[in-house]
C-alpha cells in the first residue's frame, strides 16, 4: 500500500471512530434545508423553483463546517511536522487530506442530494443531472477548503476565517453546478455546464493541492 | 535585471527613493485631479444617451481600473516575498490591500449610482459585477488572514499565498464581459484596436485615469513608509524587551 494511500486511510480511520462528526455535516445540510422551507414558505412551486440553488448552497456550506479541522489536529500534536518529514511531498499530503475529507463529508451530500432536492420538491428529471454536477462539484469544494484550512493554521477564529476565504473562490463551483441544474430542469442542454464544472474540478485538482502545500510549508516553519 | 532590482529591496534605499518621489506623485496627483475634474465635469460634453449621467463613467471606470491594479499589485509584491523572501514585498502587499479595497468600494458605489437612472436597479448579478464583488470579499479574507495572526510573519506568509491564489479572480473580471452575455457593456477602450469613444470622453477619461493612478502610488507610498517604520520599531522594542 503506498503512503498515499495509507494517509488517506488513516483520516478515513480517524473520522470514522467519531462517526457524529462526519454526520454533522449532512445533519447541517439538512437543517439549511428545512430552515429554507420555512423562512420560504410550503408552496411547492417557489420551492421547486429554488430547489436546485438551495440545495447547491446547503451543500457548499456544510462542507465548509469540518474543513479547520482538517489539518489542526495533525498540527497541534505535531504529526504535521512528521508527514512533512515522510517520504510523501507535501502537496500528496494535503491531496490525501482533501481526499479523504471529501470522501467523508463530499460523498454523504452527494447521497443526500436527491433527498434534498425532492425535499424542496424538485421535479425528478432533474435529479440526475443533480447527482452529476454534485459529484464534479463536490471535490472542488474539498481541494480549495485545503488551501484555506492550510493557511488558518495558528490562526485566531481559524474556523470563521476558513469559510471567508474558501466561499469567494467557491463561488464559480457554485454558478456552474446549479446552472447545470437548472437547464435540466428547463429542458435546455445541461452538457456545457457539466463540462465547465469538469474543468473547475480538474484545474483545482492540479493548482490546490500545491498551493496547500505552500501554506503547510509556512505552517509547519 | 533581477540583481538590479533587489537593490530596491533594502528598506533604508527604498525609504531614500520613496522620499524622492513622493512629492512628485503627490503633486501630480493634485494637478491631475484637477484637471481631469475639470476636462470631465465641466468641460467635457452630456452623452446623447446618457446626458450628464455619462460623468459617472469618469470616476467609476479609474477606480475599477486600479481596483484590478490593486490586486495585482498586491499579487505581485507577494509572489516577490515568497520567492525572494523581502520583507518589502510583504510590506508593499499588505499596503496596497486596504487602498485596492477602497478603489473597488468606490466602484461598486459609483456603478451602482450609475445603474439606478440607466438600468432602472441598484444592483444586476451579472457576471462583471459578481465578480468585482467577489474582487471585494478577496481583499477583505487578506486583510482579515494577514492580521489573525498572533506572528505577524507567519500572517503575511499566509496573506501571500492567499493573494497569488486570489489573482485567478482578475482576469475573470478583465474578460467576464466578453465571455458571458452579460448587462454590463464591454471594454471600449483597447490598446490594439480603435477606442470605440469619442476623443471629447476619451482624453477627460485618460486624465483621470492617470489621477487615480498617481493617486494610488501616493497612498501606497505613504503607507509603505509607515509600515517600515512601525517594522522598525517592533523589532527595536522586541530587543529592547529581550535585554
Amino acid at each position: 500500500m503506498t503512503p498515499f494511500l495509507v494517509l488517506i486511510r488513516r483520516d478515513l480511520a480517524l473520522s470514522l471512530r467519531q462517526a457524529a462528526d462526519a454526520l454533522v455535516a449532512v445533519m447541517f445540510a439538512v437543517l439549511v434545508v428545512v430552515l429554507f422551507a420555512f423562512g420560504v414558505g410550503p408552496e411547492a412551486n417557489v420551492l421547486s423553483r429554488i430547489s436546485a440553488g438551495v440545495v447547491w448552497v446547503a451543500a457548499l456550506l456544510a462542507a465548509m463546517l469540518s474543513l479547520d479541522r482538517l489539518f489542526q489536529a495533525d498540527h497541534d500534536d505535531g504529526s504535521l511536522e512528521q508527514l512533512a518529514l515522510g517520504p510523501l511531498p507535501l502537496w500528496s499530503v494535503a491531496l490525501a487530506k482533501a481526499t479523504a475529507h471529501w470522501l467523508v463529508t463530499g460523498v454523504p451530500l452527494i447521497v443526500a442530494a436527491p433527498v434534498l432536492a425532492l425535499m424542496l420538491a424538485m421535479p425528478p428529471d432533474g435529479l440526475a443531472t443533480l447527482l452529476a454536477a454534485m459529484i464534479l462539484g463536490t471535490p472542488c469544494f474539498s481541494l480549495l477548503g485545503a488551501i484555506g484550512a492550510a493557511l488558518v493554521l495558528g490562526a485566531r477564529r481559524g474556523g470563521v476565517l476558513v469559510a471567508f476565504l474558501v466561499l469567494p473562490l467557491a463561488i464559480p463551483v457554485l454558478i456552474f453546478g446549479t446552472a447545470a441544474t437548472e437547464a435540466a430542469l428547463t429542458g435546455l442542454e445541461a452538457a456545457p455546464h457539466l463540462m465547465l464544472l469538469g474543468a473547475c474540478l480538474l484545474a483545482t485538482l492540479a493548482l490546490a493541492p500545491a498551493a496547500a502545500a505552500a501554506a503547510l510549508r509556512q505552517a509547519v516553519g | 535585471m533581477t540583481g538590479s532590482l533587489h537593490r530596491f529591496a533594502n528598506p533604508a534605499r527604498f525609504q531614500r527613493l520613496a522620499r524622492a518621489v513622493l512629492p512628485w506623485c503627490a503633486g501630480g496627483a493634485a494637478v491631475a485631479f484637477a484637471l481631469g475634474l475639470y476636462l470631465a465635469l465641466v468641460a467635457s460634453p452630456p452623452d446623447y444617451q446618457q446626458g450628464d449621467t455619462v460623468r459617472i463613467m469618469y470616476v467609476h471606470v479609474p477606480a475599477a481600473w486600479m481596483a484590478l491594479g490593486g490586486y495585482t499589485t498586491m499579487a505581485l509584491a507577494s509572489a516577490v516575498a515568497l520567492i525572494w523572501r523581502h520583507r518589502l514585498g510583504d510590506l508593499i502587499a499588505q499596503s496596497a490591500a486596504p487602498i485596492g479595497a477602497g478603489f473597488t468600494i468606490i466602484a461598486l458605489v459609483t456603478g451602482m449610482l450609475w445603474g439606478q437612472p440607466m438600468w432602472g436597479t441598484f444592483w444586476v448579478w451579472d457576471a462583471r459585477l459578481t465578480s468585482v464583488l467577489v474582487l471585494l470579499f478577496l481583499y477583505l479574507g487578506y486583510i482579515a488572514l494577514v492580521h489573525a495572526f498572533d506572528d505577524p510573519e507567519r500572517g503575511a506568509r499566509a496573506g501571500a499565498i492567499l493573494a497569488l491564489v486570489g489573482w485567478i479572480n482578475v482576469p475573470i473580471v478583465k474578460f467576464s464581459v466578453d465571455w458571458w452575455n452579460t448587462l454590463h457593456q464591454p471594454a471600449s477602450i483597447s490598446r490594439f484596436a480603435k477606442p470605440a469613444i469619442h476623443p471629447s470622453i476619451l482624453t477627460p477619461l485618460l486624465v483621470m485615469a492617470a489621477a487615480f493612478m498617481l493617486l494610488f502610488a501616493t497612498l501606497l507610498l505613504l503607507r509603505v513608509r509607515a509600515a517600515i517604520v512601525e517594522h522598525r520599531l517592533r523589532t527595536l522594542a522586541m530587543a529592547r524587551a529581550r535585554g
